[in-house]
């Protein structure tokens, strides 16, 4: 299977620190895998994601994404990817479908029209599967975002982030600040669609359960990369068979501090 | 559609739908005019309209819509930073379009906004009967979108240095406010001790107000004693401002944004 994700001896200095936060890492990701960075705060996760979706430039080695370079092809890779972010980047002075219609008009998936009204059948058909799919109502996507709960805006997350049918999904801690229900929720329509799609899927977490069903797991520690395998194979090398990921995790670490 | 012009309308109308749902915004809309020429207007014009030769309500109304323009969208890009802050930058910033796509979007949203709270001006001095040659005005009021496209480009450059909205609302007021006196919103700045006359040259603002001034003036018996620069001097000089100040503002957004 082909790599859709490959990193190459990168490097990453931020402007006035003294270390990088991520030191001469290289992994790669097959197509429709499902991978999960993990790493303590501060480990260079978010550092690889944002590099990954060609929002910080790094300061060396090579990022192909979907075959492209992130340095030089930014704007085709972004038209290829999805992102939830770690802090929610929905406008919550608009309603939950004016935040869709943005994206949909930001990617070029439809002609942009001030009401939703306007708006053509195709779009209003899409919009109302996705929303379905994951139990947003009608009366849900007219409300203000500001007016939503913190599990439903993570699903209007997703909503959005789907609507380009991006070939990778990258997800930043999507989970943080849901309660378990909207966790098993979120989690039941990702395997949905990583099945359906078979969209390849990266994960950054700091709730290793949820990476127990990973094809592969590289474990960060101080920009570096400890622990690289699938959750089977790190737990038999670190912890033993009948251990969970997390404990596996936990041992690593602290060895590698 | 083409793609970027499709995401500069998709963002252009999230800046008027935004305004449509902002009562505060709109309300203030009419406060700062009715402040500007219903008080410091109407005082002028009984205390020194006749020293000066020209009606000063006028003046003043002129001058306010030429500055409603620019500083509304000004301050519109400046709402970036809140994005920003908020995280909502992020999904312009990942998505498939350019950097200039974003900004256009914005300058081209904030002027609409500008226009549409510039309509409180317009009822405001029918309200108050200020002698406003109306076809005039109405003829002239096309040209007030080259003071928005002065107005959001300055926005951008302000903004592009900014780190967070406690910094743009330090920062934003500091560089709009002396504006106001420099470029002559209500004050004539026909003479000006020389440090000043440098600050009102070098303030954006005083071409943007200067050039609608003009066009309006233009042909009318007070319009030496109004006016600073022919149109056409003011044109070019925003011009130039314009392509310089997007230029720059852009490539420091683009470069402080990336380059952490």
């Amino acid at each position: 299977m082909s790599s859709i994700i490959s990193v190459k001896n990168l490097v990453k200095r931020y402007r006035n620190s003294p270390t990088s936060s991520v030191d001469d890492i290289s992994f790669s990701v097959k197509r429709g895998e499902f991978f999960s960075l993990l790493g303590p705060n501060g480990a260079g996760k978010t550092t690889i994601i944002s590099i990954l979706t060609t929002t910080l430039s790094k300061t060396s080695g090579d990022c192909l994404v979907a075959g492209l370079d992130v340095a030089t092809q930014s704007a085709s890779v972004r038209a290829k990817i999805g992102i939830i972010f770690q802090n929610p980047s929905l406008d919550k002075n608009l309603t939950a479908e004016e935040n869709i219609r943005f994206h949909a008009c930001l990617y070029n998936l439809f002609p942009y029209r001030p009401l939703y009204t306007q708006m053509p059948d195709n779009y209003k058909i899409q919009v109302k599967s996705l929303t379905e799919v994951i139990g947003l109502t009608a009366t849900d996507l007219n409300k203000q975002v500001k007016d939503m709960s913190g599990g439903m805006r993570r699903k209007l997350e997703i909503v959005r982030s789907l609507m380009h049918k991006p070939e990778i999904l990258f997800l930043d801690e999507p989970t943080s600040g849901l309660d378990p229900l909207s966790r098993k929720n979120l989690w039941d329509y990702l395997t949905h669609i990583r099945k359906n799609d078979r969209t390849t899927i990266f994960l950054t977490t700091h709730y290793l359960e949820e990476a127990e069903d990973c094809d592969n797991v590289c474990i960060i520690n101080n920009g570096k990369i400890v622990a690289y395998g699938s959750p089977g194979d790190i737990k038999r090398q670190y912890t033993g068979h009948h251990t969970t990921l997390e404990q596996a995790y936990l041992k690593i670490i602290q060895e590698t501090n | 559609m083409n793609h970027e012009l499709n995401a500069i309308l998709a963002i252009a109308g999230r800046d008027v739908t935004k305004l449509l749902r902002d009562r505060t915004r709109i309300i203030f809309s009419f406060m700062f005019p009715l402040i500007f020429i219903g008080i410091l207007g109407q005082s002028l014009q009984a205390n020194v309209a006749s020293s000066l030769g020209f009606n000063v309500l006028l003046f003043t109304f002129i001058g306010v819509m030429a500055q409603t323009l620019f500083q509304s969208s000004a301050s519109g890009i400046i709402s970036l930073v809140t994005d920003r802050d908020s995280d909502f930058a992020q999904e312009m910033f990942v998505a498939p379009i350019s950097r200039y796509t974003i900004i256009t979007g914005k300058i081209l949203g904030e002027s609409t906004v500008s226009f549409i709270l510039v309509l409180s001006i317009l009822i405001l001095g029918l309200i108050m009967s200020i002698p406003v040659d109306w076809t005039r005005l109405i003829l002239i009021l096309p040209a007030g979108f080259l003071a928005c496209l002065l107005g959001g480009a300055f926005g951008v450059l302000v903004m592009s240095n900014l780190s967070g909205v406690q910094s743009a609302n330090q920062v934003f007021p500091f560089v709009i406010f002396p504006q106001f006196f420099l470029a002559g919103v209500f004050n004539p700045i026909t003479h000006l001790p020389p440090l000043l006359f440098v600050l009102s040259r070098i303030a954006p603002m005083t071409y943007a107000v200067d050039f609608l001034r003009g066009l309006y003036y233009l042909g009318r018996p007070e319009y030496s004693r109004v006016v600073l620069h022919s149109p056409l001097i003011n044109l070019a000089i925003m011009s130039v401002l314009f392509l310089l100040y997007l230029t720059a503002g852009t490539y420091f957004l683009n470069h402080n944004e990336k380059n952490r």
